[in-house]
């Protein structure tokens, strides 16, 4: 793993993280996983580079304490 | 109308080696007179190898089977003599349309690279390819090439001995024997030889079932390929839509693997379904309906001592990409002059073990393709399906998902990358024509650098001169000798990249074989004997 920031990197955590939030109000389940596939394909053009992008799967792989 | 897979092109007729006493002995016997047999028979005989084609019918292939022929293929059979004849019947289409449920998401236009002799496919009825083989193999039968076709000759039996298979034949007029020094199995998906022999097929990646529709249109059509997904009139399931010459559309509908065959092939079932499909107001006859289980998997070697799988006997993968006829062509390719280089004893026979590794490395490549595509257009898990969905939902808006659109990727040849019989690389000559890749095409002089090639072993020098080398390492080879007024742009980028000078050792199946930025004929030499003997080689 060289490539991935783990460092904090967004700009504004708590505005993005309740835009983040209320995109899915109101939806049900099936509309909020529909979402959130739609912004990973976003993101990952966004981000573009496939070795990044591997890594950015295998480190979401890693579930530790939260299973 | 008596249709072409109607007529007998190669009919049975007694041959001599009938009445012989003792069974006769050939080099190469091929199973099965399918387009891959029929093509590797060509190759072989176009290098005067004595070649006998054993078929137990007497047609082209009933029905409708291949229709997408890729532009390697289309260079293969230029090698073979049949190239022009494919291309001017088969249609080529550019605009193609994706729908996904009641509604179209996108158009697109296929912007082929230019600098190419052949397009990147066409579509074309797998019985004219056929046809045009067995004319090629007439013509060469004409030009006296030592090259049969047995109709109706069916290989009931085989006895694997130590330097030849005995094979067991029947005809109408009874059995006979044969024995072949190579015997070379291109007998189908259901490949008798592998039965005979008690070979494994393995790896079932998938199962699933097609119906398959020709139609001819009554009014006129729009020569561009429609793709569904999931559409209203087969829930779940994909559709493709593309056009033939002669006026006929091919209707793929995928059916899954629980179906009622019977049923499904009624047409009371199928009309209504291609009406929903076409629009209500489009006239049509339903040429043909048939349903196709295919299934992806290959034999574990492609090699077993002196009887060699090719084409689908070796290997079967899903419609999706077109992957089936054209990879048997790029078998034979591979195959054939290597075949050659053993039965004039000079090679070792340990060569045709890189037939074995470089087809089996591209059959996986296709298995995977194939695989990919079928995961996508019939997703399996939730999630899959999510995502498959969220691609299609957003390539409607935005070009950036339309990649990730898979409704089959089409057949490109495979790059052998690591094979044994690869020489050295520069690493600043361009990616794409590495070792291990087949040599792009691009215009040479009047014509085509591909046609330059040819069939044999090639020494492209680009602005360099290799000295009078007529033979390496006692191989008869080929110079290709293009200065700089004649370098033209797609050289350039193809083959030179950054650097000025370049030397390329192609292979006959025009794959490259290595290359260097400065010619040293002994680098040449040692190359050379690595593909002749490269067994022993690496065993030192
Ligand atoms: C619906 C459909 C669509 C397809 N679309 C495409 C496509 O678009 N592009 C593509 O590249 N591929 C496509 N394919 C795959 C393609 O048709 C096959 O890959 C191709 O026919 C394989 O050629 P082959 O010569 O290996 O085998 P086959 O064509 O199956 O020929 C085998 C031959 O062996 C003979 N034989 C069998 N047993 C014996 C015996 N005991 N003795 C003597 N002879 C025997 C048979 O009579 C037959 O002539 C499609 C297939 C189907 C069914």
């Amino acid at each position: 793993m060289t490539k991935v920031n783990t460092t904090p990197n967004i700009e504004s955590p708590d505005a993005f993280y309740s835009d983040l939030i209320s995109a899915h109000d109101g939806l049900s389940r099936e509309e909020s996983e529909a979402l959130n596939a739609r912004l990973i394909l976003l993101m990952a053009n966004q981000i573009g580079d496939g070795a990044l992008l591997r890594e950015l799967i295998e480190l979401s792989k890693i579930r530790g304490n939260y299973s | 109308m008596t249709k072409l897979f109607e007529t007998p092109l190669y009919p049975y007729k007694p041959s001599p080696d009938q009445r012989a006493s003792v069974p006769v002995r050939h080099p190469v016997v091929v199973v099965g007179a399918g387009p891959v047999g029929l093509a590797l028979a060509i190759d072989l005989a176009q290098s005067n190898v004595p070649v006998v084609v054993l078929d137990d019918n007497d047609k082209v292939s009933f029905g409708s089977r291949a229709i997408c022929f890729a532009k390697r293929s289309l260079e293969i059979l230029d090698r073979l003599g049949c190239g022009d004849q494919m291309t001017s019947k088969g249609v080529i289409w550019n605009t193609g349309r994706v729908f996904f449920g009641e509604k179209q998401v996108y158009e697109f236009n296929l912007l082929p690279e230019e600098g190419h002799r052949r397009p990147a496919f066409i579509n074309l009825q797998q019985y004219y390819c056929e046809l045009y083989l067995v004319e090629r193999i007439r013509a060469l039968q004409a030009e006296g090439k030592p090259v049969e076709i047995r109709g109706g000759n069916k290989v009931t039996a085989l006895d694997r001995r130590v330097d030849h298979t005995r094979v067991s034949i029947e005809t109408m007029d009874g059995p006979y024997d044969l024995e072949a020094d190579w015997l070379i199995a291109c007998d189908g998906a259901g490949s008798p030889t592998r039965a005979m022999l008690g070979l494994d097929f393995v790896g079932r990646v998938f199962e699933d079932n097609f119906l398959i529709a020709d139609v001819i249109m009554k009014a006129d059509f729009p020569t561009e390929r429609w793709f569904w997904f999931d559409p209203p009139f087969n829930k779940g399931q994909s559709a493709l839509l593309h056009k033939q010459p002669d006026g006929v559309w091919r209707i793929d509908l995928q059916l899954g693997w629980d179906i009622d065959k019977t049923e499904e092939k009624k047409p009371e079932n199928v009309i209504p379904r291609l009406k929903q499909m076409l629009g209500d107001d489009v006239e049509f006859d339903l040429e043909w309906v048939s349903i196709y289980t295919f299934q992806c998997r290959r034999m574990e070697k492609f090699r077993y001592g002196r009887v060699i799988f090719a084409g689908d006997s070796a290997h079967q993968v899903s419609p999706f990409g077109a992957r089936g006829a054209n990879s048997g062509f790029q078998d034979i390719d591979n195959l054939a002059w290597k075949l050659k280089l053993v039965l004039d004893g000079t090679a070792d026979e340990q060569l045709l073990d890189s037939y074995d590794a470089e087809r089996v490395f591209a059959a996986d490549e296709n298995i995977l393709n194939s695989t990919r595509s079928t995961d996508f257009i019939t997703p399996k898990s939730e999630m899959s399906r999510v995502f498959r969905d969220a691609v299609l939902h957003l390539s409607e808006a935005h070009d950036f998902a339309r990649p990730l659109v898979n409704s089959g990727r089409l057949s490109v040849p495979s790059v052998y990358d690591g094979s044994l019989l690869n020489g050295p690389d520069a690493d600043e000559l361009p990616d794409r024509t590495r070792p291990g890749a087949p040599a792009s095409d691009a215009p040479l002089r009047d014509g085509w650098l591909l046609d330059h090639l040819g069939g044999w072993f090639t020494l492209l020098a680009l602005n360099l001169d290799p000295g009078a080398n007529d033979a390496i390492a006692g191989v008869p080879v080929r110079v290709l000798q293009i200065e700089s007024p004649e370098i033209g742009e797609d050289i350039r980028k193809r083959y030179l990249g950054a650097s000025d000078q370049a030397v390329y050792l192609i292979r006959p199946d025009q794959h490259v074989a290595a290359r260097w930025t400065a010619f040293d004929s002994s680098a040449v030499e040692n190359v050379m004997a690595n593909i002749l003997m490269h067994q022993r080689r690496r065993q030192a």
